[in-house]
């Protein structure tokens, strides 16, 4: 029980594991390439050209002009430079989000909450998900921004972007003017992302959740749009985003980037298909609940709960046996905090802390499903044999 | 650079014909605690310690301050015992700390005379000394009573001339006082409780119960940072953890819900027995303080008491837990502490614990355990870590 034969690792929506030829990028640009891009000699040129290359890669991906991608250090920077570029600069006084958004966007738009602007957290149904009449009927003429996430990180469940870029662009054609955030971190390379044509003025992507390196995100901004920047210095990035660049984690994003989303469809086809299996397999344990729903998910998550097993023991548990995964919720030593995604959907407290967070990546194999699938029945089975229920 | 230290250390002259070996383990500890940052003398000198130390004086007080014995120190300057020496010597110091704290406005000289040689008196010495400062610095006034800033002079061997005085912990220096093993949750009561018998001069070996999976490795972490932080006090020393989860299973399977508290207590106790035989330990810490929680009754520490011959010295017993929380913060314990990871005893606390339970309704449930084969199974795949303090003092302090 204490010895690993192998390693299965389903936590893959908390982080991936680098593709070899991210870190043979990563690696070359360091070794033969480390130049600064804005230097004006020929090492300074190599630089940006390993720049503009990536730029291209991540634009490619999703379907947008390179001169509309900002590098960032990462997803929470991406996702607070969307939201203060517009809070910091429009008229407007009214913001719109949902409940279950990542922190790296509700504590950004709660500060601004602070300093005089209302804030809408937008209610989801059971399934975790957002009606786009309810931001129809949010909408305000003085709302600067809604703020919905792609693909929500705990549950897998996709927000329906286009629906919802349609109601803001109405609302705007009527002389409303509201931008529209798309935090799209856990669903870049999972499900197909078209901004432009879903109406997205800006679009969070990082670049570690795809099997890039970590310190490195991209932020999608509008052509036309004017954006504030957060710190003030050189004019790298258009001057939103200061700062030399980082060229080793650029060429590892734009490396991830052109390698997924290749065969991005067959990917997912098949990591759907382990995540199905995943979860017939689990559906023999008694008094458990899919929080993860059956339609409209990205296919790499699924989130349990085990009735009467907290999840952060299990998680152990499981460690034990070589597996990790991921609970939703932050364990405070005599006061658990249950996941707000998983109360905002109206769990209880008490289910909420027995949940648990299995992502799968392209890498995870059926013969992986098949021993995560029976460690867990045998856990499950041992733990609830010493919690009284 | 050489520093030097002027240390007070003020019960152990007490100890009569003790006395020697208290002073010669101070002295040890002393040097012990800064060794590795340079080549370090340290002397007797009458009643006082003195260390030199090639080391910077920030670094080498921050070391010194924390060796169980000192009452006080200052970084000070050794001159010839001659007054002109003195006075130079004074005014360049008292110029130094007016950089530092500008805010100073009165001093004070002090002066002392271990030797009677030196020809003139102390009182004055001080009034001359004092003199030449205000002399160089008209905007300072002397003033007896609370000066911002006291300027100290010791006449022994030669001249020792300090501005500024630390605090030290007092207490007795580590290893006059024999051994105890220190039962360490990660809570914030427990550190503390090790830290005040270790200031009493007892070394002190922590141990901890490790019970994955139902504790994360993140709680063990924890546990051994604590355990660096006290070992800047008193260490380095080993740290023991134990291997709980057998025992936490069979308790959780096999006592009633209201007594399982207990019941893991006392298997504690026990396995701390195995261990004290092996660390030739001859007492317990815990950190309990008389109905803190249900489970702290007196009827609780006389079942927890039962189940081992050593004496379990608990130093917090009287304390309210503000006191202890602020001792914690002081030690610098309270940061670790605080780390959202719970302990073993926390993820099982019933909701009801018994709170007036007796010895024999706890040998009734523990009736089917094979007791001798848990605890050395326990003491077996348990790990002995030695441990000392971070290379780099990061805690807080006040």
């Amino acid at each position: 029980m204490d010895h690993h034969y192998r390693e299965i690792y389903l936590d893959n929506a908390a982080t991936t594991r680098p593709h070899p030829d991210v870190i043979e990028a990563i690696s070359s640009v360091l070794s033969n390439n480390f130049g600064n891009p804005s230097s004006l000699h020929g090492k300074g040129l190599a630089a940006e050209r390993v720049i503009t290359a990536a730029r291209e890669a991540v634009a490619r991906s999703l379907g947008v002009s390179p001169d509309e991608i900002v590098f960032t250090s990462g997803g929470t920077e991406a996702n607070n430079l969307a939201i203060s570029g517009v809070a910091s600069q429009v008229k407007g006084r009214h913001v719109i989000t949902s409940t279950i958004e990542h922190s790296s966007v509700l504590a950004p738009i709660r500060r601004f909450s602070d300093h005089g602007f209302e804030v809408t957290e937008v209610p989801v149904d059971a399934e975790g998900r957002i009606h786009p009449e309810r931001i129809a009927a949010a909408l305000r003429r003085d709302t600067a921004l809604v703020s919905i996430m792609a693909v929500n990180n705990e549950l897998g469940t996709i927000q329906p972007i286009e629906h919802i870029g349609h109601v803001i662009r109405s609302h705007n054609a009527a002389g409303g003017r509201a931008f529209f955030h798309v935090d799209a971190v856990q669903a870049w390379g999972k499900v197909r992302l078209r901004p432009a044509a879903a109406g997205v003025d800006l679009l969070a992507v990082s670049g570690h959740k795809v099997h890039g390196p970590k310190g490195i995100g991209a932020l999608y901004v509008r052509k036309g749009m004017r954006l504030a920047s957060m710190q003030a210095g050189g004019d790298q990035e258009r001057g939103i985003r200061p700062g030399t660049e980082n060229v080793p984690g650029i060429a590892g994003i734009g490396t991830a980037s052109s390698l997924l989303h290749s065969d991005l469809e067959t990917v997912a086809a098949r990591v759907t298909s382990l995540r199905n299996r995943l979860r017939e397999q689990l559906t023999t344990i008694d008094d458990i609940h899919f929080n993860t729903p059956v339609n409209g998910i990205a296919p790499h998550i699924l989130n349990v709960s085990f009735s009467g097993v907290r999840g952060e023991t299990l998680l152990h548990r499981l460690e034990q046996d070589g597996i990790y995964v991921s609970t939703g919720s932050a364990c405070h030593s005599h006061d658990p905090t249950p996941s707000h995604v998983l109360l905002a959907m109206g769990l209880s407290p008490d289910v909420a802390l027995t949940s648990l967070r299995f992502s799968l990546s392209r890498d995870t194999t059926a013969e992986e499903i098949d021993a995560a699938a029976s460690a867990v029945r045998a856990a499950v089975a041992e733990l609830r044999t010493l919690t009284p229920r | 650079m050489i520093s030097h230290f002027l240390i007070r250390y003020g019960e152990i002259a007490l100890k009569g014909a003790n006395q020697r070996f208290f002073q010669e383990t101070l002295i040890r500890n002393l040097r012990r605690s800064v060794e590795d940052l340079g080549s370090v003398e340290v002397r007797l000198s009458f009643s006082r310690i003195i260390v030199d130390v090639n080391a910077e004086p920030a670094e080498a007080a921050d070391r010194l301050r924390r060796v169980f014995g000192v009452v006080s120190m200052s970084p000070v300057r050794i001159v010839d015992p001659s007054l002109d020496a003195i006075i130079e010597t004074a005014v360049a110091m008292v110029q130094d700390t007016l950089i530092l704290r500008p805010q100073v406005q009165t001093f004070k000289v002090d002066t002392r005379r271990a030797d009677k040689r030196f020809p003139t008196p102390s009182m004055a010495a001080s009034s001359e000394i004092g003199a030449a400062i205000r002399q160089r610095f008209p905007e300072l006034r002397a003033r007896m009573k609370d000066p911002d800033l006291l300027v100290e002079v010791e006449i022994r061997d030669a001249a020792y001339v300090a501005t500024e005085t630390i605090a030290g912990p007092g207490g007795l220096p580590t290893g006059t006082g024999g051994t105890a093993l220190a039962l360490i949750s990660g809570g914030i009561d427990s550190p503390v409780a090790a830290w005040l018998v270790a200031r009493r001069g007892m070394t002190i070996v922590p141990v901890y119960f490790h019970s994955f999976p139902f504790t994360s490795d993140r709680a063990k972490e924890k546990v051994l940072d604590l355990c660096r932080v006290l070992a800047t006090y008193a260490g380095p020393f080993p740290a023991w953890v134990v291997y709980f989860t057998e025992i936490q299973r069979g308790i959780q399977l096999q006592v009633p819900e209201a007594l399982r508290v207990l019941a893991m207590r006392r298997m504690m106790m026990r396995i701390c027995d195995v261990l004290a035989a092996r660390e030739g330990a001859q007492a317990l810490i815990t950190g309990e303080s008389v109905g803190q929680v249900a489970s702290q009754t007196v009827e609780s520490i006389a079942v927890i008491n039962a189940a081992t011959r050593l004496p379990i010295l608990r130093p917090l017993i009287g304390s309210d837990k503000t006191e202890i929380v602020a001792r914690a913060e002081a030690i610098g314990t309270y940061e670790i502490s605080i780390r959202p990871f719970p302990d073993c005893c926390s993820l099982f606390v019933p909701a009801h614990p018994r709170t007036h339970p007796t010895v024999e309704e706890l040998e009734e449930a523990e009736a089917t355990f094979d007791i001798a084969a848990l605890v050395h199974e326990a003491a077996e795949r348990g790990e002995r870590v030695m441990t000392s303090a971070p290379l780099t003092t990061v805690i807080s302090d006040r």
